[in-house]
């Protein structure tokens, strides 16, 4: 089998820079809002309030933003070509969905230069779901030539609640889908600019937290930070119940969230360490699960509450 | 009510299209089945279906249904109405009441086209009626958005929000042609046309089409081959194709071929390699990383080895520069350095030090970790083991099973098992191995899931059989103590298959084991260690029969025995099943001789008559000679008493057919007592005499198996 590969583009292909302005530019045209990556550790886009609060209510938007997402677990100290302690994602959400978002979705690959006629794309079932945040949708993981570059949702739920409008979540893997364009086989060999590779500018990070969160972190001292966020969210959200007038139309519940996104971050550092056992696992996630839960519905109370006021006031 | 003359027309034909966003690959065969069968039904409860015939077809992008043979409208039907009886009706002389005239008034016809109709209650008056068919087209408006509708899956979405439509993925186009014209139909909120789509990115994103034969070839055109059976049949031949150049074969694998059929609209094949080095990895991983997560198909040499080649089934019609394959190559070449670096790093220590990681892996919350699993594991291993050994079979070694058990789970802990869940078990065997431990325990941990389902095999040596069975004794008397009982299609512990795999393993390796022995040691071995749960001897009954209704199963449908064959054995124990299963072949050799079935007339008659007179066997006290009245009683009670000795030697050798031939001969004793005796005599002593001699026959002759049994109804358990 002696068949010559002509690598197109992709000799050259997009930095991985370049990848992100592209897809920036492409969403932007599409109507989204360019916003930045959550300051926040968060295990995937789906945290950032940008989708997890958004897609609760009515109101339309379209977002799109760059969002690097931790998963300590997944750290292999940089020595493994295709897993990091740290990926990156392009995460765009499109409420309500559009009847030709697959077809939009398509024409943003070809705005990266993949030639569709000239690959296998397909669209396989998978239905993505985040038990800490009580969130789930349907779709399907996209393949280009076996390479899976995106994640598809339908959201279904979001903090336990039925959405309506429904939104699209599309999730780009930046790494994969730069190292496909680049042809390279390491994510480390990735041209992130002109001069200037990914392992030059992310391998020193990838060590030195993969080191911190499989060897050196303190799980007692983490376990007790659990705690204290877990309270302060906790008491933030009884805080609300009970709040009234400007003070409630006002209330905190951003910050509540914030305190969520830390207790699921702290999770996977706990995780990582392998000090929870399946049976706590569940317990902890539960415990996450329930403030996210009770912040979406306080946030969609304080949202319709607000909406009604403003209808007042018109 | 009849159909009047149907006036003739030329028959009509119907093409329906659903046209969706990618449907899942797996739940396609089951769709267009489900379509075809819900269109049939629509169709005859509108008394249109004579003639017709529905094909349905899919692929990712839709769901087609075809239906020839419609009528362009439903027959007219003629009704007769009843209305008042005659005596109301009709007065005395015979003329029309008022109420004859209001009947025939509000029918619509002349009272003079009323006529009488004898019923059940007497004569009635009657008045004929035509119910004019509706149009075939106006039918389908309503059938059609139902028969989608009506789709069951098993978890649908929706796509616009709450009070938006439901299906398995989100409904873009629907297609509706009948005879030639589009029909107006809505499905899920879009209209019908005539119009269609073609592949993603190799055909047309609209197309017009007048009937199916259109259809079927404009589609063909642009990209999509609607056939399920033609696109395997385009996958099956260029696999072959590829694997005959390379004078290769194919690794078989039936289900990724259904799977593949179902994932392309217009499946190619493609080869790509990879480099041989990776080929130092065990075949079982290369395999599932080739089949699991990137649906290619394994390629063998001539003498079995795996070759360092791949084909993989894409959705486009060629790959003339090679693109797709570089692509594909590129991230088999990922995906197997993962598993190679796995490999290496999950046996930077040995299998047993993991065991110590799965006290944190939870087996079942009241049933503990698999550490906790693994101690009781241990224990029914070796149980099991010495049981076995003591019984005169010499590859039986405790050690050996209580080091397999001891191993068996430990590949849960390892970086590979979580990538990779579906090599459980073989994993462990294959680090087992590469580390030096024994064949015959290697083996054992790499079976031991074994057997999945009824046709899969049995673990292949002894050690293997008892951890296996170990294993899943383990699970089925815990989950079922702990109150986990499988219902309907609900059983996520899968204990009827640990309880068939039990079954199978038993019988396939002829191990001798008593069933209530065996679930009082698992229940011993659970009270023992931690957590410390007891079994009830309720449960502990509760279990045998759970385990026996599988052994039912296995000797009906695998071992082709009689319904009432099984029934027979069965009511005359069956705890050790092997035994059981020597006593059912004998009864199903002797069935054929010709005094068997006439005797299982007999016994069955005994056993009414002693229900009827509330007489148990054999408690009853033993039939005394001095109070029989007739040559018959007497002859019967010497011929048993002859014949109970000769059963009960021949029994303790094993040979099961000649007893039941020396039962089988007491056919004229017992013809001839009942022949000539009563048993239900005057006198209160005879009487009870004779149903203690009917009480000892029946009990002393249905050890082996209950003939009574024989002939029965079959009934649906």
């Amino acid at each position: 089998m002696k068949v010559k590969v002509k690598l197109e583009e992709r000799a050259q292909g997009l930095t991985f820079q370049d990848l992100i302005l592209q897809l920036s530019q492409f969403w932007v045209k599409q109507g989204c809002v360019l916003q930045q990556p959550y300051d926040v550790e968060v295990g995937a886009g789906t945290m950032h309030p940008e989708t997890f609060l958004r897609v609760l209510g009515a109101q339309p938007y379209r977002v799109g933003y760059v969002q690097p997402s931790r998963r300590p677990a997944d750290g292999r100290y940089g020595e493994n070509p295709n897993r990091l302690y740290k990926h990156t994602q392009f995460q765009v959400i499109l409420k309500p969905s559009p009847a030709d978002v697959q077809d939009v979705y398509l024409q943003s690959l070809g705005a990266l230069g993949i030639d569709l006629k000239r690959h296998d794309i397909r669209f396989e079932e998978d239905n993505w779901e985040s038990p800490t945040l009580g969130a789930w949708g349907i779709g399907w993981q996209v393949l280009l030539d076996g390479l899976e570059i995106t994640q598809f949702t339908y959201f279904q739920q979001s903090g336990g609640i039925d959405l309506d409008p429904i939104s699209v979540e599309l999730t780009y893997g930046l790494e994969r889908i730069c190292a496909f364009l680049q042809n390279v086989e390491s994510v480390y060999a990735l041209r992130w600019s002109a001069d200037k590779t990914y392992g030059d500018i992310r391998l020193m990070e990838e060590q030195q937290l993969s080191e911190y969160s499989f060897d050196r972190s303190d799980a007692a001292a983490i376990r007790s930070e659990f705690e204290l966020h877990e309270k302060q969210a906790k008491e933030l959200l009884d805080g609300f119940e009970t709040a009234e007038g400007r003070s409630r139309s006002r209330y905190p519940l951003l910050a509540a969230y914030d305190h969520c996104l830390k207790c699921s971050h702290l999770f996977n550092l706990m995780d990582a360490r392998g000090v929870i056992s399946t049976t706590e696992r569940a317990a902890l996630m539960s415990r996450v699960r329930a403030i996210a839960c009770r912040t979406a519905s306080s946030y969609l109370e304080q949202l319709g509450e607000k909406q009604r006021a403003l209808e007042v006031r018109a | 009510m009849k159909a009047a003359a149907a006036t003739k027309e030329k028959p009509i034909e119907l093409l329906f299209e659903i046209g969706c966003e990618e449907i899942p690959a797996g739940m396609l065969p089951k769709a267009e089945e489900e379509l075809r069968v819900n269109l049939e039904k629509l169709l005859a409860a509108e008394s249109l279906s004579q003639g017709t015939t529905v094909e349905t077809f899919s692929a990712p992008r839709r769901l087609t249904a075809w239906v020839r043979g419609l009528p362009v409208k439903q027959a007219d039907v003629e009704l007769e109405i009843t209305g008042p009886p005659k005596s109301v009706a009709y007065d005395a002389v015979g003329a029309p009441t008022r109420a004859a005239l209001s009947f025939a008034e509000k029918q619509g016809v002349h009272v003079n086209s009323v006529y009488l109709v004898q019923t059940a209650k007497g004569e009635y008056l009657a008045a004929k009626q035509v119910k004019a068919g509706r149009a075939t087209e106006q039918i389908l408006t309503g059938a059609l958005p139902r028969a989608v509708h009506d789709l069951s899956w098993r978890k649908s979405m929706t796509w616009t929000g709450l009070n938006g439509p439901r299906f398995i993925r989100p409904i873009r186009w629907v297609v509706a042609v009948l005879d030639g014209k589009p029909l107006h139909v809505a499905v899920a909120g879009i209209a019908a046309d005539n119009s269609t789509r073609g592949h993603r990115f190799l055909g047309a994103a609209a197309i017009r089409v007048r009937n199916f034969p259109d259809y079927e070839k404009k589609l063909h055109a642009n990209g999509v081959i609607i056939r399920p059976s033609r696109r395997q049949e385009k996958i099956s031949r260029e696999l072959e194709a590829f694997a005959k150049k390379g004078n290769c074969r194919v690794h078989e694998d039936a289900d990724l071929r259904r799977l593949v059929t179902y994932l392309n609209e217009y499946p190619t094949v493609i080869q790509g390699n990879f480099d041989p080095a990776f080929l130092n990895l065990p075949d079982e991983i290369l395999v599932t990383v080739m089949r699991d997560h990137q649906k290619y198909f394994a390629i063998e040499k001539r003498n079995g080895e795996l070759a360092s080649q791949f084909l993989a089934v894409i959705n486009s019609d060629k790959d003339p520069q090679g693109i797709i394959r570089a692509g594909h190559e590129r991230v088999l070449r990922a995906r197997f350095a993962d598993a190679r670096f796995f490999w290496e790093s999950d046996q930077k220590c040995r299998l047993a030090d993991y065991l110590p990681k799965l006290e944190r892996v939870t087996y079942e919350s009241r049933l503990g970790s698999y550490g906790h699993k693994v101690e009781r594991v241990r224990d029914l291993a070796r149980w099991l083991t010495e049981q076995w050994f003591n019984l005169g079979i010499q590859q039986a070694h405790v050690s050996e099973a209580d080091r397999a058990a001891e191993l068996a789970k430990c590949d849960l802990a390892t970086e590979m098992v979580r990538e990779f869940p579906e090599l459980q078990g073989i994993v462990g065997g294959l680090y087992a191995r590469a580390q030096g431990e024994p064949h015959e325990i290697a083996d054992a941990v790499y079976d031991h899931y074994r057997p999945v389902g009824l046709d899969d095999s049995i673990p292949r040596n002894l050690t293997g059989c008892a951890v296996a069975l170990a294993d899943k004794l383990d699970s089925v008397v815990g989950c079922l103590a702990v109150g986990i009982v499988p219902t309907g299609s609900s059983d996520p512990y899968a204990l009827r298959r640990a309880a068939l795999g039990m079954v199978k393993i038993i019988l396939e390796r002829k191990l001798p084991l008593s069933l209530s022995l065996a679930i009082g040691a698992a229940g011993k071995a659970l009270v023992s260690f931690k957590p410390k749960r007891s079994v009830t001897p309720d449960q502990e009954k509760k279990i045998l029969d759970f385990i026996l209704d599988r052994a039912r199963f296995v000797f009906r449908e695998k071992e082709q025995f009689a319904y009432d064959e099984v029934s027979a054995v069965f009511r005359s124990g069956a705890d050790d099943l092997v035994d059981a299963q020597k006593r059912l072949s004998a009864l199903r050799a002797i069935r054929k001789s010709r005094n068997f079935e006439p005797l299982a007339v007999s016994f069955k008659r005994i056993r009414k008559i002693l229900e009827k007179a509330g007489v148990g066997l054999g408690v009853d006290g033993r039939a005394n000679p001095e109070l029989f009245e007739s040559a018959a009683e007497r002859e019967l009670h010497s011929a048993s008493q002859a014949a109970a000795s000769k059963v009960q030697s021949l029994k303790r050798g094993g040979k099961y057919q000649e007893a039941l031939e020396v039962i089988a001969s007491l056919r004229p004793v017992v013809d001839k007592f009942f022949d000539g005796v009563m048993v239900m005599a005057e006198k209160d002593e005879v009487r009870k005499n004779r149903l203690a001699l009917l009480a000892e026959l029946l009990g002393e002759f249905t050890t082996i198996a209950d003939f009574s049994e024989i002939g029965g109804e079959e009934r649906l358990d």
